[in-house]
């Protein structure tokens, strides 16, 4: 019964569309590598709902910030409105000097800026690192993944602390030094898929036509590392994005006057008897980043490699 | 067996010197450990500070300050002066890895115990209510600021609690000396384990339940059963053995990355463990601190990463003979 309701409601749908009806029985429509990627992503709830949480802290982070009368920087809040729990005209509270909004809107903005760096220059430096050392092999290959393996010898957080100690609490500065301490990962990861793509047949024949070995690393070999790269970005965002406001909680991350996520919870967290919504707010909105990128990661990690997830079992 | 052990140890060692150096390199970047002298009101006479300059050996170029470190620690166990204080600098290091030490070790217990359970039952239960509930929230535990729920915990849990009964069952500041007895020892380590605890169990529940996913779904898991033996029997002695393999190096491995990792979770219980000697240091710029820190740390993850290969080969004879 439900097979010849099936058919009905495609005939019904072609013949509306009008599209020419080709031998129906073997119709199936091309789908690309990409395509196929988008139909399993969209199969997974979780992240496709995390997606649009995410779009939405963006818009709120970003355009949010430019539609908010109450400034982060300025301000200019009543004073009977001083310490005011959570109201319509202050959504977020106030603590004495600001609206908390406005400030959330601030630190929700520098994380995605750090997350977006990570992503970024961590990501990019990462890959070519990959690529280079598992295309060259032999002594560039360990010189470079020996370097690699020397930065994970020191605890993340201390390197961060330690290199952004001298910067002196820039963003810019923070991120760089984040996607930094990332990059090693990635690297570690591309150079093994990169070990076992040089072997295979497309590159014997890229060779073969007189390929240049810097074509064949960036035209060939880095374009089909970009699933591997784009799960590991999420995991690498989601990671940074923490080790971020860790770093403003214990001093050596973004400073005042700028504010942080993480910056709004220490300077929260002897008010959270008196007044809760300056701690829980910034919180919620670091847990709801963190946990939208990694949901995202999950969903992208069964629509790109099919080979670990259910649509095999 | 013997041969592999020795060859491991072997490469390891150049790791070791290449990672003091790169340290050296990176706590020279922090900036002038004199800074405190130099910006003082009034400004003491240049006599006082190129005495200080003499004593921590500021004066001479960095390979002679790196070899004069090097030299020191290797043959004379003697780990340099800090800037600030008279402390000895090894025993304060290893003092406050005592401290930390205790703390990841029963937060360790606490994780696995905890990852083992769920992340089995979910493997097990795959796409069942009890699968996506604990999935979920060790998603949220992995996306969580360790502070914020360090806090959290300190401020409702803890303080809540002894204001409730009276008592000061939680301790939610300093670290416990060695001669409490047990019950304080237990209020006091209670909620940083709770803490970082959590922390590791997210991820490794995680990892459970994939590698768990991966051996009920193998030839020979079909194969136990299809023979009639009981569930429990397949589940425990035939799969769990397997797939907690891949765990135990995981695990090796992350324990070393929990001991500085507890840098956060200390500071908001104010121990005075690891992450408060780093951060000390390093606001002091205490240069000699701070190499004998991330001497320690770079070890510890040379010795974890060590012990994780070697747990391999003991645990999977795959590895060991080939």
């Amino acid at each position: 019964m439900l097979e010849t309701h099936d058919t009905v409601t495609e005939e019904r749908t072609e013949a509306e569309t009008g599209k020419p009806q080709v031998e129906r029985e073997f119709t199936v429509k091309e789908r690309g590598y990409w395509r196929m990627a988008g139909r399993r992503f969209l199969r997974h709830r979780a992240a496709v709902i995390s997606l649009v949480v995410f779009i939405l802290l963006v818009l709120f982070a970003f355009v949010g910030q430019r539609l908010w009368h109450y400034k982060w920087n300025g301000g200019f809040i009543d004073a009977q409105d001083i310490n005011e729990a959570p109201s319509l005209k202050h959504p977020f509270g106030t603590d004495d000097k600001y609206d908390q909004m406005a400030e959330v809107m601030r630190g929700t903005q520098q994380s995605l800026k750090v997350a977006f760096m990570i992503a970024f220059f961590g990501t990019g430096a990462g890959a070519i690192w990959g690529v280079v050392s598992g295309f060259f092999g032999g002594v560039a290959d360990s010189g470079l993944m020996r370097f690699a393996d020397l930065i994970l010898t020191i605890p993340p957080l201390a390197l961060a602390a330690a290199l952004a100690y001298q910067g002196g609490g820039k963003l810019w500065q923070i991120g760089i030094v984040l996607a930094a301490v990332s990059a090693p990962y990635v690297a570690r990861v591309v150079r093994g898929v990169v070990l076992s793509l040089r072997e295979r047949e497309f590159i014997e024949a890229a060779r073969a036509l007189g390929a240049t070995n810097v074509r064949i690393m960036f035209r060939h070999l880095l374009p089909n590392t970009t699933p591997v790269l784009i799960v590991n970005a999420t995991l690498l965002i989601a990671a940074g994005i923490l080790l971020e406001t860790a770093l403003s909680y214990v001093g050596f991350g973004i400073q005042p006057p700028d504010t942080s996520l993480g910056l709004l919870i220490v300077n929260a967290q002897g008010a959270v008897d008196t007044r809760p919504w300056l701690f829980y707010f910034p919180g919620i909105f670091i847990i709801l980043i963190a946990l939208t990128v990694n949901f995202i990661g999950d969903g992208l990690r069964d629509a790109l490699d099919p080979r670990q997830t259910r649509e095999r079992r | 067996m013997l041969v592999f052990v020795i060859r491991r140890v072997l490469i390891s060692i150049p790791v070791l010197v290449a990672s003091t150096i790169l340290t050296f390199i990176i706590v020279k970047m922090t900036g002038d450990p004199l800074t405190y002298l130099k910006t003082r009101q009034p400004i003491p006479p240049p006599s006082v500070i190129h005495q200080q300059e003499q004593r921590l050996w500021l004066d001479r170029s960095w390979p002679a300050q790196y070899w004069h470190w090097i030299s020191n620690v290797v043959l004379h166990n003697d780990w340099g002066p800090p800037v600030l204080g008279h402390d000895n600098v090894r025993t304060d290091v290893f003092h406050a890895l005592a401290v930390t030490g205790r703390l990841v070790a029963c937060s360790v217990a606490i994780a696995l115990i905890l990852a083992v359970l769920t992340g089995v039952i979910s493997a097990v239960k795959q796409y069942s209510m009890t699968d996506y509930t604990t999935t979920f929230i060790g998603f949220v535990f992995l996306s969580m600021p360790t502070f914020w729920f360090a806090i959290l915990l300190k401020e409702w849990g803890g303080i809540k609690f002894n204001e409730a009964t009276g008592t000061h069952t939680f301790s939610t500041i300093d670290e416990p000396s060695s001669w409490v007895n047990p019950g304080q020892l237990l209020g006091h380590v209670l909620l940083p384990t709770i803490v970082l605890g959590l922390v590791g169990y997210a991820a490794w529940s995680r990892f459970t339940r994939a590698s768990m996913l991966e051996v009920l779904n193998s030839d020979y898991v079909r194969l136990a059963r299809s023979k009639g033996l009981k569930p429990h029997t397949v589940l425990v002695k035939h799969a769990l053995r397997t797939a907690l393999i891949p765990l135990t190096t995981v695990c090796a491995l992350d324990i070393a990355a929990l001991l500085s990792g507890a840098i956060v979770t200390e500071n908001v219980f104010q121990w005075r463990g690891m992450g408060y000697l780093f951060l000390t240091s390093l606001r002091n710029r205490d240069f000699n601190i701070m190499l004998g820190w991330l001497l320690v740390a770079a070890t510890l993850v040379i010795l974890f990463n060590l012990i994780a290969d070697l747990l391999y080969g003991v645990l999977d004879p795959r590895i060991r003979h080939a």
